[in-house]
């Protein structure tokens, strides 16, 4: 792996020699076509979809009962199927008022019931992105009760308990919560309520419809006629799957594509300056953190750990290989999400780190690290050995592909563990009910999904409450004060070292106009790009 | 392959050896197909990589990952679950792509044909220059023409092949705009031709669409060269030692002596005898390309098997591996066979 991207390196550098090529080729004026790696698409199901590339397409076919708006995501959620809503006296009841005009691409007007059953459906099938909304008390068992539609127009949901209302609505915006037309997959339903068929087909109300979709290949979307807003200017998107960002930048340099995805720091470096191609920067939600096992006698020293968060790099990596990439960012929550911490505390200073490394009394520590054979992870991970290093810390790499590390992770048998977090859905809890929440730490608990179970970490009961607080509190302004509260003191006292946020450069034709990533929150919005 | 019977007294009827020869085939076919599904699927079994996860992904509860570790059989003994593996892969069900989630057989008659165009084209290329190139190397032996195949013999052989394939699209596709970028066809040709055998350019032939020929040609021709290129490598190199061989032996002196004409003597008599050993290093390249060579498979964004196997690997997706796996064995068996029965009809003592 590293030999090859050595030699990649090489021939990058060998093509960044080269002039710049004139575009020889228009893509067409009705379609965006669009290079990106997409190989990571499993289903186009909403009900199942959890990739990103699957975000992307889920999102532009199918509308939610509340969505983003593009031109100002930062103003949250905003009414989409649901024209309004009111939230009962006691908290647990939440009445959408469906708008009438919205059609599917089938032609079925779209209704509460298939609201209802989209929601029930999704609770059924119990995939893994179900859980947010099962978090809200729906089961198999209970969803056709607490998930109801008295009339064509009316969406009740029955929550076990009072819950914030922007925490519920936060997670109607994610994908599981996109409405099907309930007339359509029943009629293709077979015995898995329509999820082979939904695999790669759609029945969606959105501005475009899926017209084909080829693993490995490409995805095609087409406007949908019956769409209730405003047409879309581009009516066809193709993204095809290029993988080498190489590749990419061939391709939009000679204006065989519109939007590059991929390109790689150096590639980026190669287009600056070009007048055909613009950049466009905006911050992710996934953030490049390590956490410690707290069954290691060492790293349970939180002397050791707050060493650790002093001797590390964070500008260096952020200016030197993950420049453009990734920003320095020292909170659990990504920048743009509702109580985000901006400020970072830490700051590389290896005496003050091998002062409390004196304190601590541990000399000579030898620990592990589990890091994924990605480049990224371990340009981080070679840094953090070098640093750590300098301390009395040496480590050692146990480098493996995505799915070996995360096996150790889920068994906690890591001393450290290097990697990456997205949020599951655009909401504070999302991630500090994964680092911060952990109400029991043995080991037959099996609480694999919290990363704080997976590092041992028995979290305070103090924080453990405030993380539970924080999602039942109704004015969002307290609430997001209570994000940072937890934030900062997470930040001094966890066994986990938060390091960056991650920038995604999107490289286009300098006539696509509107191209919006989906920031921190949400996927692209193909619907609001014209050229 | 030689029947130890053959040659003692009268050979047996010919209808009544076929089907045992059939016979003895199918079962030497099935064994290995078989031996080959037993060592990939243990592999996979005892790779340090729990399959459950591959599926659920990492957010997934216990009770969400318990279940999966149910459907997908994993609490029953290792040769149970294989068994039922094979039991299901005889009716032609290879089970369903975790990475993908297409059913396996489906992605490997998308993906398959995407190799096979271009492993054919790359090989025709690699045939048709590089066996004529390793003869005159070794018949003009140390002149300008064999330091010409002794260069590109040693560039092909140490070059890396991605950086080949992306200096090949820099100068052909970016600056001189002679082919058409990666993948196999052009955005606006997609689905214009129905799919009779999945190979694009035999498809368009068959619909008589010469505009969609044309860009699946301008499509494949380039990483079609550059694998070819890589086999002409070694095609030359082996021709040119296998002939340098037969023009030092003593038929070939005396074929001069009796003064045949050179033309003669070199393809007639020497070309002759080496095409059997010839037949195998073909068939070896052309096996090696039908594997898939994912560098170029990446740089080309050509949707082939290399690909397919290793990106399936990677993410742990044990039933593409295993699907692909038995595509790959079958070629080898079949090419095998092939070259068998090329032996016995270029080379008269195997008959």
């Amino acid at each position: 792996m590293m030999h090859r991207s050595g030699l990649k390196a090489a021939a990058i550098a060998a093509l960044m020699g080269a002039t710049a090529m004139p575009a020889l080729a228009d893509t067409p004026p009705n379609m965006l076509i669009v290079a990106s790696a997409i190989d990571d698409l499993i289903t186009l199901d909403p009900a199942e979809a959890f990739e990103f590339s699957a975000g992307d397409v889920v999102d532009n076919v199918y509308e939610k009962l509340v969505s983003f708006d593009p031109t100002d995501l930062e103003a949250g959620y905003q009414p989409s199927l649901a024209e309004s809503w009111e939230v009962s006296e006691d908290g647990t009841e939440i009445t959408f008022t469906l708008a009438e005009d919205h059609v599917f691409a089938s032609g079925n007007p779209v209704t509460a019931n298939d609201a209802a059953y989209s929601l029930q459906r999704a609770v059924k099938l119990d995939k893994t992105p179900s859980f947010i909304l099962t978090q809200f008390g729906f089961t198999a068992d209970n969803v056709e009760e607490r998930i109801t539609a008295p009339d064509e127009t009316t969406l009740v949901l029955t929550l076990d308990q009072p819950y914030a209302v922007s925490f519920v609505l936060n997670c109607l915006t994610a994908t599981i919560a996109s409405v099907v037309d309930s007339e359509t997959v029943m009629a293709n339903a077979g015995d898995d309520m329509g999820n082979t068929w939904l695999r790669n087909n759609s029945a969606g109300s959105g501005p475009y419809m899926l017209q084909s979709w080829t693993p490995d290949e490409s995805y095609i979307l087409q406007a949908n006629e019956n769409y209730s807003g405003e047409a879309p200017a581009l009516p066809r998107i193709v993204v095809q799957h290029i993988p080498e960002s190489a590749t990419q930048r061939l391709q939009l340099e000679r204006g065989d594509i519109d939007v590059a995805r991929d390109l790689s720091p150096s590639d980026i470096a190669g287009i600056e300056g070009s007048e055909d191609i613009k950049v466009m920067d905006e911050l992710r939600g996934r953030i490049q953190y390590w956490g410690a096992n707290q069954k290691s006698d060492v790293l349970s020293n939180p002397q050791v750990i707050e060493a650790m968060k002093w001797a590390t790099d964070y500008q260096g990596m952020a200016d030197s290989f993950l420049s453009g990439q990734y920003n320095v960012h020292q909170a659990f929550l990504p920048e743009t999400f509702l109580g985000a911490m901006t400020d970072t505390p830490y700051s590389f200073d290896i005496e003050k780190a091998q002062a409390l490394m004196d304190e601590s009394g541990v000399e000579d520590a030898a620990i592990s690290m589990e890091v994924r054979d990605d480049q990224i992870d371990l340009g981080i991970a070679q840094s953090l050995q070098n640093t750590w290093g300098q301390i009395g810390i040496e480590v050692e790499l146990n480098v493996g592909t995505g799915a070996q590390t995360l096996d150790v992770y889920r068994s906690r048998q890591h001393d450290i563990y290097l990697g990456a977090w997205g949020p599951d859905y655009p909401d504070p809890n999302t991630n500090a009910g994964t680092f911060a929440y952990n109400p029991d730490n043995s080991d037959e608990a099996q609480l694999t999904g919290l990363l704080a179970w997976r590092n041992a970490w028995a979290v305070p009961e103090a924080m453990n409450e405030a993380t539970q607080a924080a999602v039942t509190e109704q004015d969002t302004e307290a609430r997001a004060e209570q994000y940072m509260a937890l934030q900062e003191e997470f930040a001094q006292t966890a066994p986990f070292g938060i390091m960056f946020q991650q920038v995604e450069q999107n490289a286009m034709r300098s006539e696509v106009e509107g191209w919006v990533a989906g920031g921190s929150i949400t996927s692209v919005f193909y619907w609001a790009v014209s050229k | 392959m030689g029947d130890a019977t053959l040659g003692k007294g009268r050979p047996a009827p010919l209808l009544a050896r076929w089907p045992r020869k059939a016979l003895s085939l199918v079962v030497t076919v099935a064994v290995t197909l078989l031996g080959l599904l037993f060592v990939t699927f243990m592999i996979g079994r005892v790779m340090p990589i729990d399959p459950v996860l591959a599926v659920i992904g990492e957010r997934a509860t216990q009770a969400q990952y318990e279940a999966a570790y149910q459907a997908l059989g994993l609490d029953r003994p290792l040769l149970v679950q294989f068994f039922s593996y094979v039991g299901e892969v005889l009716q032609g069900d290879f089970g369903r792509s975790l990475r993908t989630g297409q059913p396996v057989a489906q992605d490997i008659a998308r993906v398959f044909p995407a190799t096979l165009e271009l492993a054919t084209l790359g090989t025709l290329i690699g045939v048709s220059i590089g066996v004529p190139l390793g003869v005159l190397a070794a018949v003009y032996r140390g002149s300008w023409i064999d330091q010409i195949a002794r260069i590109l013999g040693l560039v092909g052989y140490s070059m890396p092949i991605f950086w080949l394939g992306l200096m090949g699209l820099l100068l052909f596709y970016g600056i001189l705009g002679w082919v058409s970028g990666p993948g196999r066809l052009g955005v606006f040709y997609q689905g214009l031709v129905p799919t009779r055998t999945g190979l694009l350019l035999v498809d368009s032939a068959i619909a008589g669409d010469w505009t969609v020929f044309r860009d699946a040609f301008s499509h494949i021709i380039l990483p079609a060269s550059i694998l070819g290129y890589f086999s002409l490598a070694y095609i030359s190199r082996m021709t040119r030692s296998f002939m340098l061989e037969q023009l030092s032996s003593e038929y070939v002196t005396t074929a001069r002596v009796k003064g045949l004409s050179e033309w003669h003597v070199v393809w007639r008599h020497a070309f002759r005898n080496i095409s059997v050993q010839l037949i195998t290093v073909i068939a070896l390249s052309y096996a090696n390309l039908l594997e898939g060579s994912v560098l170029t498979e990446i740089i080309f964004a050509w949707p082939g098997l290399g690909n397919y196997i290793t990106t399936s690997l990677l993410a742990n997706d044990m039933n593409a591996v295993l699907g692909g796996t038995v595509v790959i064995g079958t070629i080898f068996v079949c090419l095998n066979i092939l070259s068998d029965i090329l032996y016995r009809v270029f080379d008269p003592r195997a008959k």
